[in-house]
């Protein structure tokens, strides 16, 4: 499946704007995203394992969260995964 | 479907106005109630920068009735690249005058309100009460987090648009019955982790698009037409040209908007994104050295205190400027300790503060008890009291 990196997580996956990994959950995909890119781990979890507050994951367009199964919801080859942070800039 | 409030009796239009807006008076979703609906309309625009100058632009040139401008800062060259309101003439200026100028120029009947100050939370509800809808065109996460709790708490729809290098979000927070921005990001990032566009860049295009979309949100809400971005998020990638849509829910837990807030009034929000507090003045005391500031040396000249100036520069330096002190340069202090009176109370100074709080330290150290530095030195003198002394 594909993950969506949002541009300023960028230079944490070699500079990749999308990075495809093999998964049949949320939970795994992300965790093949953080082995092959071991600096996005701190800007995606917290010390306890949790994804940070500031850091949203959709599956397709459903933001994570709000799933029944959450992060151990199964996914298919032709589903994508976004990570939106937050982002400020107006001027 | 969302709509801002608008007044039940709507203003007339003027012969000029019919005019000017017949392509809006011949749309069906316009037509000339809608046209009114506009000219009725308050919306407050926080920032004239690069999402605030489309924005303001469009709603002007579309017949909003009253446009609320935010804005402490001045026009830079650096800002030309992207804010089209401003122009080379204005560099320096005001950005507030800057943006009324223009949008005036563009649409006289355009009513201005000023705000010439930076939204906070004493003075942000207070500022928001008198519009219909606020378009959110800030720079940084403290006043997106102030803006939405303001929003969340007057019952305003906030039109939101945000950018960073190539990409930009778009929302309505704050929608009846909509999320809001913390239903989103229910904490910021910790400070330093997104850089803003003076660190990051921007493509100067980016906030044109972003800031188009603003506007339009603004529009649709105010004449209750069409689908607006409540409970949708809007992201532009610029590079790749593509748009995509994520689904935004309420969250009944959010301490702003849930069933249950917890947040019922404006917060300090630099705390909540982890921002220190900026520190105004020097320390009071520097290992172990009292500091005083510049002000405070000559308010107690002035009023004839006894202070002994010690001025532990150089000779040349003291030949360019100086505040009238005892000059006994630094490396001679230990061997003129027999010039500087223990009894009396030394003000240590040098050009900036580094030394003098050195020889302040050994001299404390040598058994004198009332010293003090100058901090800032001969350069904040220059700077704050006397620009007649020469800076080198």
């Amino acid at each position: 499946m594909t993950i969506f990196i949002p541009t300023p997580l960028r230079q944490f996956a070699g500079g990749k704007d999308s990075v495809d990994v093999v998964a049949g959950t949320v939970n795994a995909a992300l965790d093949e995203l953080t082995r092959n890119f071991p600096d996005l781990r701190r800007h995606l979890f917290t010390g306890e394992g949790k994804l940070r507050a500031f850091v949203n994951v959709y599956l397709n367009d459903e933001d994570v969260r709000y799933l029944p199964q959450k992060e151990a919801t199964a996914v298919s080859t032709s589903d994508t995964l976004s990570i939106v942070p937050s982002i400020a800039g107006g001027r | 479907m969302a709509t801002a409030a608008v007044p039940l009796e709507l203003p007339q239009l003027t012969q000029d106005e019919l005019s000017r807006y017949s392509r809006h008076l011949i749309l069906p979703e316009v037509g000339e109630e809608g046209q009114r609906k506009l000219k009725a309309a308050r919306v407050l625009c926080v920032g004239t920068g690069g999402l605030g100058s489309p924005l303001a632009f469009y709603l002007a040139a579309a017949g909003v009735g009253t446009l609320g401008l935010v804005d402490f800062d001045v026009v830079d060259a650096s800002n030309l690249q992207r804010q089209i309101i401003h122009t080379t003439a204005d560099i320096g200026r005001k950005k507030l005058d800057s943006a009324e100028e223009k949008l005036k120029a563009l649409n006289p009947n355009l009513h201005v309100v000023k705000h010439d100050t930076m939204l906070s939370s004493a003075n942000a509800l207070d500022i928001l009460k008198d519009y219909d809808v606020i378009a959110d065109g800030t720079d940084n996460f403290p006043t997106r987090y102030l803006v939405n709790d303001a929003c969340v708490l007057l019952g305003k729809p906030n039109a939101y648009g945000s950018i960073f290098r190539f990409e930009g979000q778009a929302s309505v927070f704050a929608a009846e019955n909509g999320p809001c921005y913390r239903c989103l990001y229910p904490e910021p990032p910790p400070p330093g982790l997104v850089p803003s566009c003076a660190e990051g860049g921007v493509l100067g295009i980016l906030p044109g698009l972003v800031g188009v979309i603003q506007a339009t949100e603004t529009i649709k809400l105010i004449l209750g037409i069409g689908s607006p971005l409540v409970g949708r998020l809007l992201l532009v990638d610029a590079l790749n040209m593509r748009f995509r849509e994520l689904k935004l829910r309420k969250n009944p837990e959010c301490p702003v908007c849930g069933d249950h807030p917890t947040v019922t009034s404006l917060i300090d929000y630099d705390q909540f994104c982890g921002i220190a507090p900026a520190a105004k003045q020097e320390p009071a005391l520097k290992n172990g050295i009292p500091q005083m500031s510049v002000t405070e040396l000559k308010r107690r000249r002035d009023a004839g205190e006894d202070l002994f100036i010690l001025d532990v520069r150089e000779p040349f330096e003291y030949q360019i400027a100086n505040i009238g002190g005892t000059l006994i340069p630094q490396g001679q202090v230990p061997q003129r300790l027999n010039e500087i009176d223990r009894n009396r109370e030394i003000v240590v100074q040098c050009k900036s503060g580094g030394r003098s709080q050195r020889i302040a330290e050994f001299l404390r150290q040598s058994g004198y008890t009332k010293v003090v530095n100058l901090a800032g030195g001969i350069l904040a003198w220059a700077d704050e009291i006397d620009p007649t002394v020469k800076k080198y």
